[in-house]
């Protein structure tokens, strides 16, 4: 390696990256449809997280150990027909455990295939790194999608509901915002979390 | 690839040596029977978990619509008559007779559905074939507006309108004397109208339909097979 090549990250920095450098919601903005119309309530928001936190360290993993084998020319339909297993087979999975929560995020576990993070970390980072960086890779922007999901869906369950994790918060005189639990109210609680990163951004690079 | 055939308008550019087409198959066949044995081995090891819950979320769900009862057993329509304990896969309608702890019939279960405001509502109904009414109700899939139509599911004045929902069979078992019709906010006036919700007027309708539709249909039904519903209980 000759001294102008840069050092390959650390294992801890391929995890941390998705966390908050390169959050796939707040700074990648990708994936904005599950994002967005599932998380209504922090059980919800948790749920879709983690089904997609499964499917994507799932999927890395296994297309990181098929990449050799793989040919260039059709590597966007194994990637998809591996997500669409672990998407599957997280569906059976959620059925098993909850029939309440499989009902409360209906048709989003079946289009956790198109979630654009999956595909985008199979075709940007598994298919050309190893097993090992792919899966920190994979669970650092699936930790991330949760972290973006559950701060979303606690701020829209507090104000829309009146309850966090569907215990009441403020007793019976709270009038809920029923606006937060509607699409309008995703796309207030999605801009004022962006403002609050961007702030956060902004003030850094003033301080440096 | 568009550099090569710049200038060149007409001319077939040169393909890169690719991959041959015969690696190509086995590699999509080979991740493909991968992913079937995942999927399959998934489906096996969660089946009997999935039966297992949607049997309790419906027994619950009977339950919850059939006041005092304590358990319950499935009867099949089939050309009008009732038959018990059918094999899952028979075609028909369910009629789900729940009975008290002491093998007295209390009232049958029966699932509606239909389109809502925003995506089907489904539901299921407890009917009495004493009393002649919907004696209880509960949603079991709605995707309708938060606040708004949510209230099916939690508005007591609308939950008020199925402590009793007056559906009577004709004499003759042909049908019903007054089919269930939806009625105003504030103007209900007969037992079989239910009283809509403010705010919520299509899902409410939706509701309203959903039972008449089921009842027109199935009351007659329950009436006709009164005698085998009684008998059933275990």
């Amino acid at each position: 390696m000759t001294p102008l090549e840069k050092q390959p990250p650390s294992y801890m920095e391929e995890f941390m990256k998705g966390l908050w450098k390169e959050n796939p919601v707040f700074v990648v903005l990708l994936g904005m449809c599950p994002t967005l119309a599932v998380t209504n309530s922090v059980i919800n928001a948790v749920s879709m997280g983690l089904a997609t936190t499964f499917v994507l360290i799932m999927s890395s993993m296994l297309i990181s150990m098929l990449r050799r084998f793989i040919p260039g020319e059709v590597r966007i339909a194994s990637f998809i027909l591996v997500i669409a297993t672990f998407v599957t087979v997280v569906d059976y999975a959620i059925q098993a455990i909850s029939l309440d929560v499989y009902k409360a995020l209906g048709a989003f576990i079946a289009l956790i295939v198109v979630n654009c993070n999956i595909l985008g970390r199979a075709e940007a980072f598994a298919s050309k790194n190893s097993v090992w960086r792919s899966v920190l890779d994979a669970a650092g922007v699936g930790v991330g999608f949760t972290i973006a999901c559950l701060a979303l869906g606690s701020v829209r369950e507090v104000l829309g509901a009146g309850s966090f994790l569907g215990i009441p918060l403020f007793g019976p005189h709270f009038e809920p915002w029923t606006i937060m639990l509607l699409p309008a109210g995703g796309f207030f609680v999605l801009g004022g979390w962006l403002l609050v990163f961007a702030w956060f951004k902004e003030r850094k690079k003033v301080a440096a | 690839m568009a550099e090569h055939t710049h200038g060149h308008a007409g001319s077939a550019p040169a393909l890169p040596p690719g991959t041959s087409g015969t690696k190509m198959i086995v590699t999509l066949g080979s991740i493909g029977l991968v992913c079937g044995v995942l999927i399959v081995g998934a489906f096996q090891v969660t089946l009997s978990a999935i039966t297992r819950n949607k049997a309790t979320l419906l027994q619950e769900s009977i339950l919850a619509v059939v006041p005092n009862a304590t358990h319950s057993r499935t009867f099949v329509e089939h050309d009008g008559v009732l038959s018990p304990d059918a094999d899952a896969a028979a075609p028909g309608e369910r009629y789900y007779a729940a009975y008290d702890a002491g093998g007295t019939l209390m009232g049958v279960a029966v699932e509606a559905q239909g389109q809502g405001f925003a995506d089907a509502v489904k539901l299921i109904y407890g009917y009495s074939p004493q009393r002649h009414a919907i004696v209880g109700f509960k949603v079991l899939e709605s995707h309708e507006t938060p606040g708004l139509g949510t209230k099916i599911e939690s508005d007591p004045g609308f939950r008020a309108n199925f402590d009793s929902l007056q559906v009577v069979p004709t004499a003759d078992f042909s049908g019903v004397e007054h089919s269930v019709e939806l009625a105003k906010h504030g103007k209900k006036e007969h037992p079989w109208q239910v009283e809509a919700i403010t705010g919520a007027t299509i899902s409410s309708r939706a509701v309203a339909r959903m039972l008449k539709t089921s009842t027109d249909a199935a009351v007659p039904i329950i009436a006709k097979n009164l005698e085998v519903l009684k008998g059933g209980a275990q």
